[in-house]
């Protein structure tokens, strides 16, 4: 019973910290995907600008209020605009960026069919 | 004939991209905030810097008047310079300057004051800058004109003697 109630503690430490590593590696994640604005070409997890390091405080006590990643990007998006975010999302302004690598794929492809295979 | 029809094809193209590129290289890649007017004031609870209370910002706005929120620390060379348009405009009765201390010591705060003169109305104290970010700002000085639980009117960098005219304006 010792035994079992010794297992229970540890089981129960381990997966406390778990949940804690967990929170740390999303918090690396959506820093890594936050653009630091008074930096150049420098995200907010790789800035130590006073800015940047505001910035991972409240993303910190945006996780711990139970924010979902998603929930902070809007938050940031509404406060700073869509460039903060390193990853756009697809609306009218960012069709062109996201359909035209597509585009270009297969009209290469089309061509590449035409004249190599098409030909024989 | 669709030899020629392809060659056309792929020069339009190259043209649309050269122009995307060379439209592209003129813009400026440094971040130029959008000044988004009658926005709402963000609500959030902070810590006022004399007497620790903390209070929620509706509680700060709420009077019919104009308000000034004005991001500001001791240890900004820019906030030195522009203190003194603040105070020009703290006799004017019907507007009223909110002071956001960012990432300072009360004591740096408190001497910087007592040498420049005390212009706020009310000061929140902001030591981890999160306040500043609720705001939009991404430095100091920053500051935002309030009507109505609304901003206004948004200035990037240290009060001039022209925006100080135009605010003038505005409260008219």
């Amino acid at each position: 019973m010792k035994i079992l109630k010794l297992f229970f503690i540890i089981f129960f430490i381990f997966s406390f910290n778990h949940l804690k590593a967990n929170n740390e590696e999303i918090k690396i994640k959506i820093t890594k995907n936050l653009r630091c604005l008074v930096c150049q070409g420098q995200s907010v997890y790789d800035s130590d600008s006073e800015f940047a390091n505001s910035l991972k405080v409240l993303v910190d006590k945006k996780l711990e209020k139970g924010f979902s990643e998603s929930q902070i990007y809007d938050y940031f998006k509404d406060k700073y605009g869509e460039w903060i975010l390193y990853d756009p999302e697809l609306n009218k302004n960012t069709y062109l960026l996201w359909l035209l690598p597509i585009l270009i794929f297969l009209i290469g492809g089309a061509i590449i069919l035409k004249s190599f295979i098409f030909k024989k | 004939m669709k030899n020629r029809l392809l060659l056309l094809f792929i020069i339009s193209i190259f043209i649309i991209i050269f122009i995307i590129f060379y439209k592209g290289l003129k813009n400026t890649n440094v971040y130029t905030p959008d000044i988004t007017i009658n926005k709402e004031v963000p609500s959030f609870s902070s810590e006022l810097f004399y007497s620790n209370e903390v209070i929620k910002s509706k509680e700060i706005f709420d009077l019919d008047k104009f308000y000034l929120l004005n991001i500001w620390s001791s240890w900004c060379v820019p906030c030195r310079q522009e203190h003194s348009s603040l105070m020009d405009l703290m006799k004017i009765k019907k507007i009223k300057i909110i002071g956001l201390n960012y990432k300072d010591t009360k004591k740096n705060a408190e001497s910087f004051l007592s040498e420049l003169g005390n212009p706020f109305h009310q000061i929140i104290f902001d030591k981890e800058g999160i306040n500043a970010i609720e705001w939009g700002a991404y430095g100091v000085p920053e500051s935002f004109l309030i009507y109505d639980r609304k901003i206004i009117k948004k200035y990037i960098g240290p009060l001039n003697k022209q925006s100080i005219k135009e605010i003038k304006f505005l409260i008219k």
